[in-house]
């Protein structure tokens, strides 16, 4: 186990090794100056030259990636260009938004996609079976910002039960902040409430089919009963792997939705960087964004070690 | 062989996008380039069977347009992941648990780590946004897929007796993947290109929302959808037409997807 732990580990840093450099060279040979473009078209060559100076863009290439990485080893992740703070408070307050969000979203995929899938399994075959799978192959097609469009269109324009937009703030009350964070977290929770019941679906139909519950059943074990305490468990594995994996497709759509409901999470926080050039918020924030993933994945890997003995060899 | 009723259905609803954006280069039932504002807002029915948008433009013929550029870039991105990814998939395999492998296999999840929106926004923020971008932001998403799959099918090809054979006759490993090894993933990557081809209708959306993609006056479904969002309220077909057009494309592919791997692969009907 020492030994897979180990190797998982030396995997991670490597990504992160390579993804940081991945990420610094492309923002490199973006075109244009940041300093310039704070200065506007006006400025003077020599407060361009000074500010060049102030924000370290004039040391050598490999110095500067030095700094960077070793900054954000300290949790230093250098001084917005336009917003004039540190980056790291930047981030930490859009945080508050987006991950509130992405849990919000994960929790409501999870508890409507579980009892779905599994009833849609019990009642293999029969309307209701045809009726979930039917209704998640068209989650599975519908696009989140499409469907947060709609999510806006009824319950803000049409029944007023929500803002269209906007987040009041954590200051406003937990009630408050949950309420706005709700139809944004519903949009980004119906693709991964839709994969995920019919995962779930299929890997208990699986599970059914086992010897283990035909013991079960013929010890007189009721339907349900087989299901719930002894199926159940087992079916959940291949659930929580899309649950790892779909990790990178929330916090991709987080940042498509946060867009359509103008949340100031860290969503929006990279594309006004990307138009603004501020380069040094973008690298920040995409690298937090692939820690994120990367760890994630770790943890599965992990998780499904401590569950699977196997695969501790494997490695 | 029983052909799927979701097969059929999905084959139809794409070869009837397909056929909107051929048509579209000889006709379309209003010219898209030309502003009528007095026309503008108009609800489907009432000289135009869709309905107008905020500056007169006819809903349908944008439509029709717009395939034009969702299936473009899809189908472009799920080639370049097709024309690269395949290759280093069966690369890796024939040297599977060498060095070359590993380095290929960490490679894909090192992609697979950037959500794809992330990596189409920074290849937009490097090269400025245009339809030929969005392709090649989704593509190289497309990549890892294709590699993975290829790799995963060849493996198991490389353990049998005709392989064996073809090995013992004198071929090299880069004889064996393009003779033997390809035409028997075949199936596999046609299944994922479909996939990764309603994939790419998805992701093209979304970047051309955000404008990342196709640039006006180009229509695109994804820009015809942010346009709406502000006067969602007043002309709410705006925003339904489109989005219900890349609902029933995407999900015409996915059925179409589905039906093809319980076709193409016998194991998978049993769990389907």
């Amino acid at each position: 186990m020492l030994c897979y732990l180990l190797s998982r580990l030396i995997s991670l840093v490597l990504s992160l090794a390579v993804a940081s450099l991945v990420i610094f060279a492309m923002l490199e040979i973006i075109p244009g100056d940041p300093a310039a473009v704070m200065l506007g078209l006006n400025a003077e060559p020599e407060a361009v030259a000074a500010l060049r100076t102030e924000l370290g863009l004039d040391l050598p290439l490999a110095q500067r990636y030095a700094a960077w990485v070793g900054g954000m080893l300290q949790g230093d992740f250098g001084t917005s260009y336009t917003y004039r703070v540190p980056v790291a408070d930047l981030i930490s307050a859009r945080l508050g938004v987006s991950l509130p969000l992405t849990l919000y979203a994960i929790f409501l995929s999870t508890a409507l996609a579980i009892p779905l899938g599994v009833w849609a399994a019990s009642r293999h075959g029969r309307p209701a079976d045809l009726a979930i799978m039917g209704v998640t192959q068209l989650g599975i097609a519908v696009p989140n910002f499409w469907f947060a469009m709609i999510l806006v269109l009824i319950f803000a324009i049409r029944l007023g039960w929500f803002a269209s937009g906007g987040f009041p703030g954590w200051d406003a009350g937990l009630f408050a902040g949950l309420k706005a964070l709700t139809l944004p977290a519903l949009a980004l929770a119906l693709l991964q409430a839709s994969i995920l019941a019919r995962v779930m679906r299929s890997s208990l139909l699986e599970t059914l089919h086992r010897d283990y519950i035909r013991t079960a059943r013929a010890k007189g074990l009721s339907r349900s009963r087989a299901i719930l305490h002894h199926a159940f468990r087992n079916a959940l594995i291949p659930v929580m792997t899309i649950l790892g994996m779909q990790v990178s497709v929330l916090i991709a759509g987080a940042i498509v939705v946060e867009n359509v409901f103008f949340l100031p999470g860290l969503g929006r926080l990279i594309f006004q960087a990307v138009t603004q050039r501020d380069l040094i918020v973008v690298e920040a924030v995409v690298m937090l964004l692939v820690f994120a993933v990367v760890v994630v994945n770790f943890l599965v890997d992990l998780a499904y070690a401590v569950v699977d003995p196997r695969l501790r060899r494997r490695a | 062989m029983r052909v799927p009723a979701g097969f059929l259905i999905g084959a139809a609803l794409s070869a009837l996008f397909l056929l909107m954006a051929m048509v579209s280069f000889i006709w379309t039932p209003h010219d898209v380039t030309v502003l009528a504002v007095a026309e503008r807002m108009k609800v489907p029915g009432d000289g135009y069977l869709l309905g107008t948008d905020h500056l007169g433009r006819d809903i349908l013929s944008m439509l029709m347009v717009g395939a034009r550029t969702s299936i473009g870039v899809a189908l472009v991105a799920a080639g370049i992941g097709l024309a690269v990814g395949v290759p280093l998939g069966l690369f890796a395999a024939a040297r599977r648990g060498g060095w070359v492998d590993e380095i290929i296999m960490r490679g894909n999840d090192l992609v697979f780590a950037f959500p794809p929106l992330v990596m189409a926004i920074l290849i937009a923020a490097v090269f400025g946004p245009s339809a030929l971008n969005a392709m090649l932001a989704i593509g190289v998403f497309n990549i890892p897929v294709f590699a993975r799959v290829a790799r995963a099918g060849a493996i198991s090809l490389w353990t049998l007796d005709f392989i064996m054979a073809a090995r013992v006759a004198g071929k090299g490993a880069a004889r064996i993947s393009a003779e033997h090894i390809f035409p028997n993933i075949g199936n596999l990557l046609i299944v994922q290109a479909t996939i990764q081809f309603s994939v790419g209708i998805v992701s093209e959306a979304a970047l051309s929302y955000f404008g990342l993609g196709a640039q006006p006056p180009v229509p695109s479904w994804g820009r015809m959808l942010a346009d709406s969002q502000t006067m969602i309220g007043l002309a709410p077909h705006m925003a339904l037409i489109p989005g219900l057009a890349i609902v029933l494309m995407v999900l015409g592919l996915n059925l179409m997807g589905d039906g093809l791997r319980d076709m193409l692969d016998p194991r998978m009907r049993r769990t389907a």
